[in-house]
């Protein structure tokens, strides 16, 4: 197969970019992908942050490596930090204190690199949450939802890697609970923790271990998924929010060249001088304070980075006794007696197995109870999906409270009241706190759909009293513009769908369960609005009182 | 004398004298104050009289909880062979007398004049032998290992008080304190007598020596400041990881917001 190049420069540049172009072809590429249109809109951006922040972590994670030592071997330290000076501790520490004191320009490194894992994986779940409450998860997205769960796995991988390798004594206890989660886990687990830790906690080799999957493992991984996540967003265009002209079909937005391009190279630049700025003003995860790790010390204040803390947070929460009930229990075998430790085992590992299980399912489940199978490339305002909010709210709560206990010392100090208050309090919020959150979510949602009928079927309230000849009182409305109207009336509706038979006529019990979730979520529900409604409210219109009278037209 | 005399009416002879004079007033003062100095630093083992007035101030303002003879009573403890560091630390500090009665007696401005904290301790002291009022020897932070006792630090006091002394939760409404801005001497009485629901690490748990040692790493690392910036109160993740979601998130949402605006 031979094309013939019609095409022949007339500058250098042209010549050389056409030589090159004729060999890679990457004016197609850019012709395809620069075309790309992207719609505006601000909660659009948290995943590009997260990539960003991505970005940062391996060009600061780089220089780290050229002066870090991942080595548990012990040296005297006899760097410049003098409330440290003679002390003994791991090389990895040493080195970190180096970095710190002794680099030119590494603790700002250091800073960069610990700021933006933070904030990477804080965007990371902006952007999750964005995704889940606009309902972008939906067909033909099920998959990249998944991908994009498994990153935040990732993210927390990277992120807890990281934060145990300097070996000073905050990460250390972090490996230290670790080292017990391991160790609960029935049968294997002291297996589990000698393998990980080549012998008894904390051994000589954990950190180099650790070295090795933060730098390359995780990161490649990380890379991979970036990779399929965004080829997918390119493959599935990117959703938008309702609106005139925006349909299933379309995109509404700026191409990629040269606007988005150009933003985007932008945006990265800001987001650099953003971390940049914080990790020259603000100090993070100052380890000289800390000190070398050594098993017998636990400081006050001794907590994961925010992401790990709401596993922390529900060991904090979780009782060791309930009354007379020990969550220690000894099981006699032939060969002795095993210990089944649930009071670690169980919050470690339950919640935020729940938590995990329940988002990368979601999709699929509200595909299940919607019966709704059909591609979504418009958004929900999350009010239009009342339980999907609701349920949302209520994952967010479950987190929150975990997050919270997490801080509870703090808490504690802070407000002035009592540690064993603060637990008590949390712990019956980790059972009803979600309860209320959905419920209430629920209510402010369907509340806020009436308002938007209201306002599509009478106007905006102008704030203007007329009074009638006869002399009555009554509020003027104006009318909505189109446009609005739009934005109001059209939205995806769920119904609720009773269990329907299958073609032999008969209703299974998995059907008749999923009609009970549908009943439950989709019982209470606001109808957008409808032309004859509208047309009706029109040609009753111009008489309102002060009080609203058409409250009987709203619900169902 | 004669060249002096020719001089007597030279227009800066006055200015001389005048610089003179006050060169001698201002010698004999600080004579003076270097011997009552000294003195009061012989007096430090209390006179009676002073003992006599600490009972005094005892019965007016401590008897209510501690009891007459400091026997103590339902409300309070007795004081009988506390010391002379436990009553300086608590009164000098403001602790005592106690504001109300809580899981802990809170700090808060001091109620009592030097003279009168140490005519307590004197009472105090005299009642039974406890632990005394540091010498300057030992608060002496130039002859301290700030290293050892960074050591000592975390092994004994961070995980009540956090590795950067910035203080901590302790159960039922307790908490340990913040160690900032604490005074060398209160902070070796508070180790020695083991204040509110503070452990007593005694000679022979952390020796003098080893006290002065903390003393010294506590008191460089206030000196040294934060290397890395603002600390965020010392307190650890959970501060940044709210700085993170507050101000961090801020900024870049404020920057998303601008961003994807256009004039309409």
């Amino acid at each position: 197969m031979t094309t013939t190049n019609e095409f022949t420069a007339s500058t250098k540049t042209g010549r050389l970019a056409d030589f090159v172009d004729s060999r890679v072809g990457a004016s197609g590429m850019v012709k395809e992908f620069g075309r790309k249109i992207f719609p505006d809109h601000w909660s659009f951006m948290f995943g590009e942050v997260a990539m960003y922040c991505f970005v940062l972590l391996l060009l600061s994670g780089t220089f780290l490596t050229f002066f870090f030592d991942p080595s548990m071997a012990h040296v005297v330290y006899e760097g410049s930090y003098v409330p440290l000076k003679g002390i003994g501790m791991s090389t990895a520490m040493a080195s970190t204190l180096d970095i710190s004191f002794d680099v030119r320009g590494g603790l700002f490194m250091r800073q960069v690199h610990h700021w933006s894992a933070l904030l990477f994986v804080a965007s990371l779940s902006v952007h999750m949450l964005r995704v889940f409450f606009t309902g972008a998860f939906r067909r033909p997205r099920e998959l990249n939802w998944v991908v994009g769960g498994v990153l935040l796995i990732m993210g927390l991988a990277a992120g807890f890697t990281g934060y145990s390798l300097p070996d000073d004594l905050l990460s250390g206890n972090g490996l230290r609970i670790i080292d017990g989660v391991m160790k609960a886990i029935p049968v294997v687990g002291t297996y589990l923790s000698m393998f990980f830790f080549g012998g008894e906690f904390p051994g000589e080799h954990v950190i180099p271990r650790l070295y090795s999957l933060h730098i390359m493992i995780v990161p490649a991984v990380i890379i991979l998924l970036l990779v399929i996540h965004l080829f997918m967003v390119v493959t599935h265009k990117h959703t938008q929010y309702p609106g005139p002209g925006r349909t299933n079909d379309n995109v509404v937005g700026f191409p990629v060249g040269p606007v988005y391009a150009a933003k985007a190279g932008g945006f990265f630049f800001i987001i650099f001088g953003i971390i940049a700025m914080i990790s020259g003003l603000v100090q993070i995860n100052p380890v000289w304070n800390y000190g070398p790790y050594d098993p017998s010390p636990v400081s006050a204040g001794t907590q994961p980075d925010w992401y790990i803390g709401f596993v922390d947070g529900a060991l904090r929460l979780m009782p060791g006794v309930l009354g007379n009930f020990s969550f220690e229990w000894n099981i006699p075998f032939p060969w002795g007696s095993n210990t089944l430790v649930l009071s670690v085992l169980l919050p470690a590992l339950v919640p935020a197995g729940a938590l995990f299980a329940v988002m990368f399912a979601w999709p699929w489940i509200e595909r299940w109870v919607t019966k709704d199978n059909r591609e979504h490339h418009l958004l929900d305002r999350p009010r239009n999906a009342p339980f999907r909010t609701a349920m949302g709210a209520a994952g967010v709560v479950f987190y929150s409270v975990m997050w919270a206990a997490a801080s509870s010392d703090l808490i504690a100090t802070h407000f002035h009241v009592a540690l064993n208050d603060v637990t008590y309090w949390l712990r019956t919020l980790f059972f009803l706190g979600p309860i209320i959150a959905f419920w209430l979510t629920r209510r402010i949602c369907l509340s806020l759909q009436r308002k938007d009928r209201e306002i599509v079927l009478h106007g905006r309230e102008a704030g203007i009293i007329q009074m009638s000849p006869e002399g009555g009182f009554s509020e003027k409305h104006e009318e909505i513009d189109v446009y609005k109207r739009y934005l109001l009336t059209s939205f995806n509706d769920n119904k609720y769908i009773p269990a329907q038979p299958d073609a032999a006529g008969h209703i299974s019990r998995k059907e008749k369960r999923r009609a009970k979730i549908s009943k439950f979520f989709f019982e209470d529900r606001v109808a957008p609005v409808t032309p004859s409604e509208l047309e009706a409210a029109h040609a009753a219109h111009g008489h309102h009182e002060v009080e609203g009278d058409k409250q009987d037209s709203i619900e169902k | 004398m004669k060249a002096l005399s020719t001089k007597r009416r030279h227009p800066l002879a006055a200015v001389a004298l005048l610089l003179f004079g006050l060169l001698v007033t201002g010698s004999l003062y600080i004579a003076a104050g270097s011997i009552s100095e000294a003195k009061a630093a012989e007096t430090t083992t209390a006179s009676q009289s002073d003992i006599d007035e600490g009972g005094k101030l005892f019965v007016a303002n401590c008897a209510t909880c501690h009891g007459l003879k400091a026997q103590g009573s339902d409300s309070g403890p007795s004081l009988i062979g506390v010391g002379a560091a436990a009553v300086d630390f608590q009164v000098g500090t403001g602790r005592m007398p106690m504001q109300m009665q809580g899981p802990q007696a809170q700090a808060k401005p001091v109620q009592f004049n030097d003279e009168q904290i140490s005519q307590l301790s004197a009472y105090v002291a005299s009642l039974g032998a406890g632990p005394a009022i540091p010498d300057e020897e030992s608060l002496d932070t130039t002859k301290g290992d700030a290293a050892h006792g960074g050591t000592v630090f975390r092994v004994n006091c961070a995980m009540c008080h956090n590795a950067a002394a910035a203080g901590g939760a302790l159960t039922r409404g307790k908490f340990a304190p913040t160690l900032v801005g604490v005074s060398e001497k209160h902070i070796y009485e508070a180790m020695a007598t083991g204040p509110q629901n503070m452990p007593v690490f005694n000679d022979s748990n952390i020796t003098p020596d080893e006290k002065r040692d903390v003393i010294t790493f506590l008191k460089t690392i206030e000196a040294n400041g934060t290397a890395g910036g603002i600390a965020l109160g010392s307190l650890g993740p959970v501060a940044e990881g709210l700085f993170i979601w507050t101000a961090g998130l801020g900024i870049v949402i404020a920057f998303t917001i601008w961003l994807t605006s256009r004039p309409s």
